[in-house]
């Protein structure tokens, strides 16, 4: 279906092949929809909900202020119960960390469970130049594995698919007789995930949260494959970023009630796993290694404004919520992290040069804001975006002492559009000009060639009909009535 | 008590609805307001605002300042253009003077429909429409300023209205200022599905903010559609 890579800066056209789609919308129509009703019900449930979010929110506040001494805390406790913790700036260093430990172990057959951090670091195109590509052992990343896709959602990665595509993949990719039952299609992927478990010797997984005072490590599924990527193969990596963790385990109790419901709309995720150290018990793996991943996270951290950014759980609400994600889905961001959390997340991570589009691609409707379990004020943060990528600066605004050195350029000048609204400021803050240039738009208006010209005109046009001016605004007809 | 009420026009109302800004009038005066309108004013700043362009912003947002700081109570047909001064402050975080000056302001701005029905605790203007009305919460007055039971209550005083929900609920309409030329297609896919929630029988699509109605009213005059797009405010000095 695509057939070049989508990048950011291609939002527009993305959004209109997108559009263009009619199997991809109504797939994404009926996901979100049910996604929304069943959040919305899963939370009804929950008297404190707004108390639990207000919480929740402040761990993260609290944590994010003080995320250097929570780490030396996490990583203390994890080494003391067993694990090898390391430390990646970016993604290439995360990557050579995974890569090294798997030649070091000779791993040949490499299993992973699904993790957005890892998709942000394209670990498994850099296992694959060794020829140690892990499987995708997440039903829906397995999936989008087999036809070579990119997940196009945080929490449901094959949300762009309809059962009969992926009947159709399976017949294509595993020989299977045609079928579109999901519960056929299941089987079958069980059957073909079972071995590769049974086979592996390396596990990779991500993390959901990390509690600074246990050193645990807490991975939310449904399925068991991370239950198994996680405990049957000698060695198992994970990969958490920085931000993931929470001071301490009481914690959990505001997060796991917050995380599920606002996800799927489950009151517990099937599988919590709460791995500290290799398994005491000598079952499990003989060693757990944690890969903290930076990648441009403490750089955000150092801006108190977007700051907040780094709050967010991972439950993918927002974009379920959200009426753009709702019509185009997540590919058409063209970034890892797709939807409103994607629109502030990413040109952070890769600068407003290259996705300076996102953050206009709102209409700063505000679902998100009201379903975020962790209170992200992402409209405020999609605003003030803007402001950075239209006055040139660069986000994060500053880098951190001993961070690899940005490479975030600012976003491309416009500088048509930055005269605009000069003259528009200009225009506005006068009475006087505004009635003249307001006179002048009327007699524009009767020449409907005239108004063609304008962009916008055409633009508003292309779909719906235009407002015509009044032939007497109201600050005449009012001095009109001698008040 | 006689409530002195400064009219903010919003730039729209101004210019595209003069009908709408008077009907707002009509409506104020019948809850018993003494409304003034000050010619000085222009727009609330939002287009550049949430353009990324806060400077130029600014300085509209200062002219707009500079005219209400003076009023009891500034009440605007928009919910919208009243969540954007309430985001003075924030537009001013730098500037000390400026952000008391724009807090004040901030204070004592109201969309119409909370006005009335929280302010002046009036909810029958004595108004009468025969029509079966479908309401859209405009997602500024809905998520920023709380707006949802107060319009409701004000339609359901209105004699021979009928009130129904739309079945898309509270979604966007897909209009967010320059949006809408941004990205037409992505607009007009959120509108369509907006608009996807009427049932057959509605007569009149409503609102508290011209700009939701200017952006769903061009949708069904395209269409050639028989719903009409009406103010709130047209509807409650409707007799």
């Amino acid at each position: 279906m695509r057939v070049s890579p989508l990048t950011p800066e291609t939002f527009a056209d993305n959004a209109r092949a997108a559009l263009a789609d009619a199997t991809l919308t109504g797939a994404l129509r009926r996901a979100t929809d049910t996604f929304a009703e069943r959040r919305a019900a899963a939370i009804g449930a929950v008297p404190d909900w707004q108390e639990l979010r207000t919480r929740a929110a402040a761990i993260k506040a609290h944590t994010l202020a003080r995320l250097d001494a929570y780490l030396e805390e996490f990583t203390a406790n994890a080494t003391k119960a067993g694990a090898t913790v390391h430390w990646a700036r970016d993604a290439a260093e995360a990557c050579a960390i995974v890569r090294d430990l798997a030649q070091a172990r000779g791993s040949k057959r490499l299993v992973k469970s699904k993790s957005m951090a890892t998709e942000e670091i394209h670990l498994n195109a850099a296992l694959a130049q060794d020829g140690r590509e892990p499987v995708e052992t997440d039903l829906g990343e397995w999936i989008i594995q087999l036809a070579g896709e990119t997940p196009s959602h945080i929490i449901v990665p094959a949300i762009h698919k309809t059962k009969e595509q992926i009947g159709a993949l399976f017949v294509d990719k595993l020989g299977i007789p045609p079928s579109s039952d999901p519960q056929l299609l299941a089987a079958e992927a069980r059957t073909r995930l079972r071995a590769h478990f049974a086979a592996a010797d390396l596990g990779i997984s991500g993390v959901n949260f990390g509690v600074a005072e246990t050193g645990t490590i807490l991975v939310l599924e449904n399925e068991g494959n991370a239950r198994m990527t996680t405990t049957l193969p000698a060695v198992h990596v994970a990969v958490m970023g920085i931000e993931k963790v929470i001071p301490r385990f009481g914690d959990l109790e505001t997060f796991l009630r917050l995380l599920p419901r606002s996800g799927t709309g489950q009151h517990l995720t099937t599988y919590q796993s709460m791995l500290t150290g290799p398994d005491p018990m000598g079952q499990g793996p003989r060693e757990l290694h944690i890969v903290l991943l930076d990648n441009g996270r403490s750089r955000i951290v150092a801006d108190e404004l977007m700051r907040q950014t780094l709050a967010c759980i991972r439950c993918g609400a927002c974009l379920n919520a959200c009426p753009v994600y709702q019509s185009i889905g997540g590919h058409a961001y063209g970034s890892v992290y797709p939807g409103p959390i994607g629109a502030i997340l990413t040109p952070q991570l890769q600068g407003l040069h290259s996705a300076g589009t996102l953050p206009f691609a709102s209409s700063l409707c505000g679902a998100c804001k009201d379903v975020c379990p962790v209170k992200i004020d992402i409209p405020s943060l999609l605003l003030e975006l803007r402001r950075r990528a239209v006055a040139g600066e660069q986000v994060p605004a500053a880098p951190s002492r001993g961070a690899a050195p940005t490479t975030s350029k600012p976003a491309r000048r416009k500088p048509l559009e930055a005269l605009g609204w000069r003259v528009w400021s200009w225009v506005t803050r006068s009475p006087a000009r505004f009635r003249l240039a307001t006179a002048f738009a009327r007699l524009g208006q009767k020449l409907p060639f005239a108004m063609r010209l304008f962009g916008p005109m055409r633009a508003w046009q292309s779909s719906r009909e235009a407002p015509k001016l009044a032939a007497r605004p109201f600050r005449d007809r009012w001095r009109g009535d001698a008040r | 008590m006689t409530r002195s009420v400064a009219l903010f026009a919003t730039c729209l109302g101004d210019q595209l609805w003069p009908e709408v800004v008077e009907a707002t009038v009509a409506v104020l005066e019948r809850a018993g307001c003494r409304v003034t309108f000050d010619p000085a004013q222009t727009c609330c700043a939002q287009p550049a605002f949430n353009s990324g362009y806060h400077d130029e912003a600014k300085a509209v947002a200062r002219a707009f300042v500079e005219v209400f700081e003076r009023a009891d109570a500034v009440v605007a047909p928009s919910g919208s253009c009243t969540a954007m001064v309430h985001r003075y402050p924030e537009l001013f975080r730098d500037e000390p003077d400026w952000r008391a000056r724009a807090e004040a302001v901030a204070h004592k701005a109201f969309e119409l429909s909370a006005f009335l029905v929280r302010e002046l605790g009036v909810v029958d203007l004595g108004a009468r429409l025969s029509a079966r009305v479908a309401w859209h919460d405009a997602c500024h007055a809905l998520r920023e300023l709380g707006v949802h039971d107060e319009p409701r209550r004000l339609l359901r005083a209105v004699a021979g209205l009928e009130l129904v929900e739309l079945r898309t609920g509270e979604s966007c309409c897909g209009f967010g200022g320059t949006f809408a030329v941004k990205f037409p297609e992505l607009s007009t896919a959120m509108l369509d599905h907006k608009l996807s929630g009427l049932d057959d029988r509605v007569d009149v699509l409503s609102a508290v903010d011209s700009s939701c109605l200017m952006q769903m009213r061009g949708r069904l005059q395209r269409q050639g559609s028989r719903v009409r797009a009406m103010h709130l405010a047209e509807i409650l000095a409707s007799r």
